[in-house]
């Protein structure tokens, strides 16, 4: 009875075992691909996380001969020369001046740009315009930069005489058309999600189609245009190859857009090019600019989703 | 009575006359905006075709079979691309070996395993800040930790993993885009037959979804081969007369890596160096670069769009 | 026949209706509209009763490829308002509409009244102000919004927003008023007052009114249209058509039996 019992166990047991064994194999094998693909997605946390400890690494060496007070009050950088001054003023004022001349030429296009493409174009202009637009943002920045250096500048000195070979104005006109499909998309994006209830409410006393996006949709979209300002801002601000070949090489604290500044990012360049030893001030100096940069960006691309993402709650 | 019925259809005729005339004005204003709408569209494209006919008209001398094969030299009618675009096809082979396998499958993990906690939360934050920085701020990570923190130096790994990292996040976005388009019907229907998960993600999830992961990656690629900032600022840019070595060799085992540790140039960083001298004969030089460039990214965009569209129009869960 | 009571203001006739796929959502719809009543249209949902609704403003026209057949006649003037040269703009500016649900803009209560008067160019603040309150009053919100009238709209209840709407419809002076299942998302007490209020307006202006609620179509309609299927199946004053339709269909969706 006993050994039946047993005997009895013992085959199911017997039985058991290989498929069992086979199980946790499965699972070991599950959980390590898993593992792996942890891993992977932890690449974007590591790579912010070596980004931060980077800049702020080098920024530390430079920020031990730099006060603060210097860094940010001081009208000169000139890091590189024998009387070296270290305020990011100038390279700040070049930033933001390239920045504004191409917002003021993105958003106005960009915003009637999309206000047309969300609330104008047929579903066949639609179709074709948008993958056009998006060939526009592949095309590299360096060969904006030519085309900004080359042929816009020149073409603004016929109305400027004065105007210098490297300025502000010619690098930041170019760069706003390469920043406007991203205005228009990112509030085309906003346009559309008001929903159709709002147009036809509209429609219904009697407005016309431009009545309709100007006084209903466009107010009902605004933080998702503005969420589209804010990121255009922040792409402005980092841009390089463009301002690195037109936009000029001199450190100057100065906003007008007729004249050549160096931007944060033309900076970098610049030293880059050049053969600055390793831990040198001046190799130090592009990780406090590009600190500088980082933190630019950063607080425009949140200050532009959190924007962003209050638009898609409303609907 | 009769007459109250007539002065009120006068009444309401001379309202509609009125009415009409508004209606033309307004439409007015319909018709010109939409004229200026699709002239601010066009503005781009217009932009985008003046650039590009200037290059080729400017680059036209350059338009011939030895531009391709001399290497760069300090007489501007002599010089080539060799080196350019050799060190291009060497550094997108490292950048597609860093980006398509972890973006892959970090879009995977993000998508099918992640749990919905602060942990993806953290992750899913860093994917899109990342696609938010500027290109330039990975070359000084790359330059701090590449080239000096490993000791990589100026060489075609680390250019192709800066990259990389650059090309991680479309990668990772478009990968979960593609994902998310497939029903969990597909994914019930592989359970219930008893699959693992990981036979339900290698064998339904990502196979239906290649095509999308494609697009994305195509579209990743033509942003590395045009960039040229964070190569920069590696320190990359250099007089380069030579070709790495060889990835291929005539002896066992056939395949050395000493390539990737060798120094480069790639085309936007030519067509740079070339825009950059003084010498204006080499503008001519730099604008046929550009224009090359140009169908290059042109033609790689181009066929993801299409691609995109053809999935679109054939799959329909 | 025509006399102050039972003026006919509209009428369709032989009315068909194509979406963009090519589905017949109407069928030879031929109903008359009388001047200064309430007409209901119910039915089963599906019926085209809605759609049968948004051709008299031309509502589809905002959706391209859907197509009109047959006409809509409005009078005293005589004009087919689906007639190719007849701008829907025009149509709409004489004929006003009400959501199913409130859809007020991201506005305040003053601008979303005064919408309509804008969109036609009015820009003299005296006047904008007098109709705005006009409008309140007629659509019973004056007392609970005159003094908030720069809120923002969004912060009204639910049948405050349809009032709100109603407002918005009435401070252009329509002539018909269309309201597309105006109570279905509001409760019973606020379903009241938009009742009431229409039973109200009819004086001033001809209403058309789709409901899914049979006893709102007793309660507020003179004249009652069952659709079915695209179809007009029955079209009397309310009181027959509650008490003695002719049609076993009407009667059976009347008495519940069906739909």
């Amino acid at each position: 009875m006993n050994t039946a019992i047993n005997m009895q166990n013992q085959s199911i047991a017997l039985s058991i075992s290989p498929s069992l064994a086979k199980n946790v194999r499965r699972n070991i094998k599950e959980r390590l691909i898993e593992f792996i693909l942890m891993l992977a997605a932890l690449s974007a946390v590591f790579t912010t996380f070596a980004i931060v400890a980077i800049l702020l690494y080098e920024s530390l060496g430079f920020f031990k001969v730099v006060s603060l007070v210097e860094f940010f009050t001081a009208t000169e950088w000139t890091p590189l020369f024998e009387d070296a001054h270290y305020g990011i003023m100038p390279l700040v004022s070049g930033t933001l001046t390239t920045s504004a001349v191409a917002l003021a030429v993105a958003v106005p296009v960009g915003t009637i740009g999309a206000i047309y493409l969300s609330e104008f174009a047929s579903h066949k202009v639609r179709e074709i315009v948008k993958p056009m637009l998006e060939l526009l943002v592949g095309v590299p920045t360096i060969a904006f930069g030519y085309f900004a250096l080359l042929f816009v500048t020149p073409l603004l000195q016929k109305i400027f005489p004065e105007l210098p070979g490297f300025n502000m104005l010619g690098a930041g006109i170019v760069m706003g058309v390469m920043i406007v499909p991203y205005i228009a998309s990112v509030a085309e994006d906003a346009m559309r999600a008001v929903p159709m209830s709002m147009r036809e409410g509209s429609y219904a006393m009697g407005a016309t189609r431009f009545q309709t996006a100007l006084r209903v949709v466009t107010p009902a979209a605004v933080s998702g245009i503005v969420a589209a300002y804010i990121l255009a801002i922040s792409r402005a601000v980092g841009e390089t190859m463009v301002v690195a070949v037109a936009a000029g090489q001199q450190p100057t604290l100065t906003f007008n857009p007729m004249e050549g500044a160096a931007t944060i990012t033309a900076y970098i360049v610049q030293v880059a090019m050049g053969d600055l030893p390793h831990g040198s001030i001046g190799y130090q100096s592009i990780f406090a600019a590009g600190l500088v940069l980082f933190v630019l960006t950063l607080v425009f691309n949140i200050i532009g989703h959190v924007v962003r993402k209050k638009y898609r709650e409303q609907y | 009575m009769t007459t109250q019925t007539l002065k009120t259809k006068a009444t309401v005729l001379e309202n509609l006359v009125a009415v009409r005339a508004m209606i033309r004005r307004h439409k007015r204003n319909d018709i010109i905006f939409a004229a200026v709408g699709l002239l601010a569209l066009m503005l781009g494209l217009l932009t985008l075709l003046t650039l590009f006919l200037d290059l080729v008209m400017d680059g036209y001398p350059r338009f011939n079979l030895t531009f391709f094969s001399e290497f760069p030299s300090r007489r501007a009618a002599n010089a080539g691309l060799l080196s350019a675009w050799v060190g291009s096809v060497l550094v997108m082979i490292v950048t597609f070996l860093t980006a398509v396998p972890m973006g892959v499958a970090a879009g995977l993990y993000l998508e099918e395993y992640a749990p919905k906690n602060w942990f993806s939360d953290l992750i899913e934050i860093n994917v899109s800040n990342l696609a938010g920085v500027p290109s330039i701020i990975y070359g000084l990570l790359a330059l701090g930790l590449f080239v000096y923190g490993l000791g990589l130096g100026e060489s075609i790994l680390t250019a192709g993993l800066t990259l990389g990292l650059l090309t991680l996040p479309v990668v990772i976005v478009s990968t979960r885009e593609a994902i998310r388009g497939i029903p969990v019907a597909i994914r019930e229907a592989a359970y219930a037959v008893g699959a693992t998960k990981w036979q339900v993600v290698k064998d339904h999830v990502v196979k239906y979804s290649q095509g999308g992961i494609l697009t994305g990656v195509i579209i990743g690629m033509s942003r590395a081969i045009g960039e040229t900032a964070p190569i920069i600022t590696i320190g990359a840019l250099t007089f380069i007369a030579f070709l790495p070595p060889s990835p291929i060799s005539d002896v066992a085992p056939f395949i050395n890596f000493e390539w990737l540790g060798s120094g480069f140039t790639v085309l936007p960083i030519q067509m740079f160096n070339w825009l950059s001298r003084p010498d204006h004969a080499f503008a001519t030089n730099a604008a046929a670069t550009g224009a090359i460039i140009i169908v290059v990214t042109l033609m790689m965009n181009g066929t993801a769009i299409y691609l995109r569209y053809k999935i679109r129009k054939n799959i329909k869960w | 026949m025509i006399n102050a009571t039972t003026a006919l203001k509209a009428e369709s006739r032989e009315l068909n209706f194509f979406y963009s796929n090519g589905n017949q959502a109407l069928k030879s719809v031929s109903m008359p509209l009388y001047e200064n009543k309430i007409t209901a249209l119910i039915g089963p949902s599906g019926c085209g009763k809605s759609t049968f609704l948004r051709c008299f403003n031309r509502m589809h026209d905002l959706y391209p490829g859907n197509k009109y057949e047959g006409q809509i006649v409005m009078h005293p003037d005589n004009t087919n308002i689906l007639e190719a040269g007849v701008d829907p703009i025009e149509v709409r500016m004489r004929i006003s509409m009400v959501f199913q649900k409130p859809n007020p803009f991201p506005k305040s209560i003053f601008e979303n009244v005064a919408y309509g008067l804008r969109v036609r160019g009015e820009k003299n603040q005296r006047t904008l102000a007098d109709k705005v309150e006009e409008a309140l009053k007629g659509a019973a919100l004056w007392n609970e919004v005159k003094d908030r009238q720069q809120d923002l709209a969004f912060n009204l209840s639910g049948g405050q927003q349809q009032r709100l709407c109603i407002a918005r419809a009435l401070a252009t002076d329509p002539e018909i008023m269309l309201f597309d299942e105006p109570t279905s998302a509001l409760d019973p007490i606020a379903t009241a007052n938009i009742e009431e209020l229409m039973s109200e307006l009819k004086n001033k202006l001809t209403i058309l009114v789709v409901t899914h609620n049979m006893q709102q179509a007793a309660r507020v309609s003179d004249y009652t249209a069952y659709m079915y299927l695209g179809e007009l199946m029955e079209y009397g004053d309310t009181d027959t058509i509650f008490t003695r339709p002719t049609r076993k269909e009407t009667e059976d969706y009347i008495t519940g039996k069906f739909g």
